[in-house]
């Protein structure tokens, strides 16, 4: 595997999580292609070989409307998150589909200041690097624990 | 936040049950006695799905309440529910959420029972070397772990702690079996459960599920997206106790259907969805109704939402803590598109629901609110003072009804 795979994969890994943090939601769906999977789902389901999780896009367009809503729809607390991202192991790079999975921790903030450690877990990427830069086919985010705090706002 | 004592004891400023005291969410004798009356009382409370129980030996290890219970088939094919703890020490018996066993083992001394709770083995009952030993009285067949009574409807398993709690149908009432019974027409399975951890009181969370009056309010997304103009009248079915209910709402599928179409040529609305898929649906039921939210008292909500069928389980965790499991269910029906519709659906409902996602919050909102500052009661007059049902659903009454079977359970 080259060395720019391997860059280009971490980039996008870490625009992915500063346009969460830094509240740059509406450029989060140009990481992904469209169809593409994004999926927020409990461990214990995802081992299970079930299907449901707590958020799903299948389309760019569900994606936007995902962040239409948080902004103007949906109403919560505000908050927001930061993400460390652990290891990044890529596993496999076949027909241009680079299989790659990393560790993470996330804590969220809320506007008054309280900080806690909001969600824990891998993601599990399939990353188109034919394109420049690369783009998310599918990424699903399988989280440790069955429990979400009061709920879940932003995606993760 | 807890406090007891007499000067803080919950007063109900009338008979009535449209004037609640918001001390009912902040005391914590009134929650001991919750557990005692409510959930271990004439009650049926859910347990798991049939599904879930196949083969002899299959158990599912859940709560009731804060009591931990355990379900299991047995190998004459019947369903068998006890409270999860040994006789011996008190110890928890069974760890695992769920599993098929021959039979339940106590990890503590090695105390044994066979899957309809009878004691069948003890460690060492006869002593080691013929010293020590359980004395000669001690007679096994004299020990079962505490039962609860188990009743099944439209592949639900319940489970009730009282011997006075009438039959599960006459207990629901004829139209809450009716409305169960309309959701629940074929084989379910489990499409995934989450839980969602709420910061307030279980009863804030359940009454807000019997709470009509405030979708449309506080779930802003199909107003903002001009999705559920098209709804047409309900109704309420409460029945006599007052504690299970449900709602309902019919959709013109085909006006929607070709309101989609016409979405481009659509220019009132600065807002449309990008992606229809996450409202497309089709009339499974064939009745045209799109919402069904029916509760049972005193923690369970079976709920239709649109393409979107899932049991909701309200566990209480302390007075301003509630687990809320979400259980996403599909049919034997469903082929790969049907499947694929609930799941982008699922957008809906759950702890990121688009028309769910306020109701995680709202309880912890108002049981900050009420924070040593918990005198006084609240309104509950929309729509009158009575728990009747009714054709519209601009009401409180099933939050009404709620708190008539409450008083009653709890003798207030």
């Amino acid at each position: 595997m080259s060395m720019d795979i391997r860059q280009g994969i971490h980039d996008l890994i870490g625009d992915y999580a500063e346009r969460i943090d830094e509240d740059r939601l509406e450029e989060w769906p140009d990481l992904f292609g469209d169809p593409c999977r994004y999926l927020v789902i409990s461990r214990s389901n995802f081992e299970a070989g079930m299907k449901q999780g707590i958020m799903y896009a299948a389309t760019k367009g569900m994606m936007l409307d995902r962040v239409f809503s948080i902004r103007r729809a949906n109403l919560f607390e505000p908050h927001r998150y930061r993400h460390v991202i652990g290891p990044i192991r890529v596993k496999s790079v076949e027909a241009n589909v680079a299989v790659v999975h990393s560790h993470f921790m996330v804590a969220r903030i809320m506007q008054e200041g309280a900080t806690t450690l909001f969600a824990t877990g891998r993601y599990l990427d399939r990353i188109d690097v034919s394109t420049t830069p690369f783009r998310f086919q599918e990424r699903i985010v399988v989280l440790d624990s069955d429990k979400i705090d009061t709920l879940l706002a932003i995606p993760l | 936040m807890s406090q007891s004592s007499a000067e803080h004891a919950v007063v109900w400023p009338s008979n009535g049950i449209s004037q609640v005291p918001f001390r009912v969410y902040t005391d914590q004798d009134q929650y001991a006695r919750e557990q005692e009356r409510l959930f271990k009382g004439q009650t049926w409370n859910y347990l798991c799905l049939t599904v879930e129980l196949t083969k002899p030996g299959d158990y599912v290890s859940t709560t009731v309440g804060e009591t931990a219970v355990i379900v299991v088939r047995d190998a004459k094919g019947a369903i068998n529910a006890f409270v999860n703890r040994c006789i011996h020490r008190g110890n928890l018996l069974c760890l695992e959420p769920r599993g098929n066993v021959k039979a339940f083992s106590c990890i503590y001394h090695g105390w044994v029972y066979n899957l309809g709770g009878q004691l069948t083995g003890v460690a060492f009952e006869h002593g080691v070397q013929r010293q020590g030993g359980m004395p000669a009285e001690f007679r096994k067949e004299e020990h079962t772990l505490q039962p609860l009574r188990v009743a099944e409807l439209g592949g639900l398993v319940f489970g009730t702690f009282s011997d006075a709690t009438p039959d599960l149908e006459t207990w629901l009432g004829a139209d809450v079996t009716r409305g169960l019974l309309r959701v629940m027409n074929r084989t379910p399975h489990i499409l995934g459960r989450n839980t969602q951890v709420l910061p307030n009181n279980w009863k804030l969370y359940f009454e807000n599920v019997k709470d009509t009056y405030h979708a449309s309010i506080l779930h802003l997304f199909l107003t903002t997206f001009r999705i559920n103009r098209l709804t047409m009248p309900g109704g309420i079915f409460i029945n006599r106790d007052g504690g299970n209910h449900y709602s309902y709402a019919k959709l013109d599928y085909a006006a929607e259907d070709a309101e989609y179409q016409n979405a481009h040529l659509r220019s009132d609305s600065e807002f449309r969805l990008e992606d229809n898929s996450v409202v497309e649906s089709v009339d499974e039921y064939g009745d045209g109704v799109s919402v069904q939210i029916l509760t049972i008292m005193p923690g369970m909500v079976l709920q239709q939402v649109r393409n979107t069928i899932a049991v909701r389980v309200i566990r209480p965790r302390g007075i301003d803590k509630t687990e809320l499991e979400w259980i996403h269910i599909g049919f034997d029906t469903d082929d790969e598109a049907m499947t694929e519709r609930r799941l982008r659906q699922g957008n809906l409902i759950g702890p990121a629901g688009y028309i769910a996602m306020e109701d995680g919050f709202i309880g912890g909102f108002v049981q900050r609110a009420l924070h040593y500052n918990d005198e006084g009661a609240g309104i509950v007059m929309m729509g009158g003072h009575d728990a009747d049902s009714q054709t519209f659903r601009a009401s409180e009454a099933a939050i009404r009804g709620f708190w008539k079977h409450y008083r009653a359970l709890m003798g207030e």
